[in-house]
């Protein structure tokens, strides 16, 4: 049985088409927000946010609750208002804060899992949470309505707000002066990065969310000149990356998540290489 | 009535005062010069004026139907900006965000508007080049001609010179007092270069140890005889 074959057998069930759609639209959302959130120096927030998720995760599990969106994602909301609260604050400082975020709620969340679980194969547990191995392909049919809904929501924001987004982030000053108000603004880009991340979890895991953020968005700045092109090519890529990583993953039997990360970083590589020729040529 | 009023404005962070008591009034078509040492409150005084800033006490009140956005404003340049992806169209059309409210796409006369601010500052050739590539006189223009697109009355210059080459240099204050004189632009420009800024203005405002506000023959009058002027 060659490739074609084989991808073209498992395109017939239906965890394998529920995995495509979710990968696609969660590498398309976290590519889009991705390249305001590098060029705004924000990209930690991407990282602190998902160990906040996975410390959700942990109370959903210990609670008990059947589907852990509903408490994961109310979570990560606050949490990103909170972090972007703190990066104003002169006291504690952004960074800091997100590092204070992400290991505190990394921790708690592994002790709640270890006190309280009562499942019987805890680290197996904690690695998919982590990683993401394999809930991809056990997603329900709620789970791919969730995040169908969620994109559809985030990517008409995005793209309503793209000009105001665009001017928050190139020149916060200048746009509060003019009349934009950037607080608002910066308070839609955290819970839009929010959602993204909630989305994400289940395609590659909270530890490997910030790859799928970050990576798309530089790949794209080695090519493009124009924020409009960085941002429609740093969206293309990564959903060509989450296509490519997740055939391999099925074909080669990889887990999912690293393996889409892994294509992300190799056409990261190949895109630094054209960008270095191409200045120099 | 006057363009902008500060009336015995107060200003400072987390309590501790840089200035006080500080009164001056800008009419259409003045040309101010703000000049102090460093961190005597220049960059907090044109924050307050673009209301981004409050002042601790005292009011900052605009007139002759001037409203405080549309005040256009040309900042220090940041980090995130010296490495940025944007062309310069991008750049200049976020120059009229401020008056579009809730609208989302730019409209037609929008797009006209940006055009003809980079026609009026010759870089509609660079429109669609990359700001990260230009000199750094070509980036104050773009920045500039950003600024046009938010107003038609008063614009707010902070340090427009710094980091530029001599003839870049006399490039912008030439291009700034073209604005003031055949655009009628009121213009209030931070700056540290006083005797290369002073030939172009109409009042100047000093402050800091000692507070100064009047026109530039005042001003050298009053500081050549103590031996001040820069």
């Amino acid at each position: 049985m060659n490739v074609l074959e084989k991808i073209s057998l498992y395109f017939q069930y239906s965890y394998v088409q529920n995995a495509f759609i979710v990968g696609v639209l969660v590498a398309l959302c976290s590519a889009l927000l991705g390249v305001t959130l590098v060029l705004k120096r924000f990209s930690f927030i991407g990282d602190g946010l998902s160990h906040v998720a996975f410390g959700g995760i942990a109370i959903a599990s210990v609670v008990g609750l059947s589907n852990n969106m509903l408490l994961v994602l109310p979570i990560t909301v606050i949490s990103a208002v909170l972090l972007l609260r703190a990066g104003q604050n002169a006291k504690i400082k952004g960074d800091a804060a997100i590092a204070m975020f992400s290991v505190g709620a990394l921790a708690c969340g592994y002790l709640l899992m270890n006190l309280f679980s009562t499942s019987a194969n805890l680290s197996g547990d904690v690695c998919s949470t982590l990683f993401g191995s394999t809930s991809i392909l056990t997603l329900s049919a709620a789970d791919v309505w969730l995040c169908i809904g969620l994109s559809a929501v985030v990517l008409l924001v995005f793209v309503l707000f793209y000009n105001k987004i665009f001017s928050v982030t190139f020149d916060e000053n200048f746009a509060a002066a003019t009349g934009t108000r950037t607080g608002a603004y910066n308070l839609l880009i955290a819970l839009l990065i929010a959602a993204v991340i909630v989305l994400a979890m289940n395609l590659v895991g909270s530890l490997l969310i910030s790859a799928l953020v970050i990576f798309p968005a530089l790949s794209a700045m080695r090519l493009f000149k124009s924020f409009k092109a960085v941002t429609l090519c740093s969206a293309c890529l990564s959903v060509v990356c989450a296509g490519v990583g997740l055939l391999t993953a099925l074909l080669a039997d990889t887990p999912v998540g690293s393996t889409i990360v892994a294509v992300d970083i190799a056409v990261f590589f190949v895109c630094w290489i054209i960008g270095a020729v191409g200045r120099r040529g | 009535m006057a363009l902008l009023t500060c009336d015995h404005v107060a200003l400072g962070y987390d309590g501790r005062e840089i200035v006080s008591d500080l009164s001056f009034t800008v009419n259409t078509g003045d040309y101010l010069c703000i000049v102090g040492e460093n961190g005597s409150g220049k960059t907090t005084l044109m924050k307050a004026l673009l209301g981004l800033h409050r002042p601790l006490r005292g009011r900052i009140e605009t007139g002759d139907g001037l409203r405080q956005q549309q005040i256009g404003y040309l900042p220090q340049q940041t980090d995130v900006q010296r490495d940025f992806p944007a062309t310069v169209k991008e750049i200049v059309l976020s120059g009229c965000l401020g008056r579009k409210g809730f609208h989302p796409f730019y409209t037609a006369s929008e797009k006209q508007l940006a055009h003809s601010a980079m026609h009026m500052l010759g870089i509609c050739g660079l429109a669609g080049r990359c700001y990260r590539e230009l000199s750094g006189g070509q980036q104050q223009r773009v920045l500039l001609a950003r600024a046009l697109c938010a107003t038609q009355k008063l614009l707010l210059l902070d340090e427009p010179v710094a980091g530029l080459d001599p003839k870049a240099t006399a490039e912008m204050y030439e291009l700034v007092h073209t604005l003031n004189k055949e655009k009628r632009l009121t213009v209030i420009m931070i700056s540290h270069d006083l005797a290369a800024a002073l030939p172009y203005a109409s009042h100047v405002l000093h402050i800091g140890e000692q507070l100064f506000f009047g026109s530039v023959d005042d001003y050298r009058t009053c500081f050549t005889k103590g031996g001040h002027l820069a």
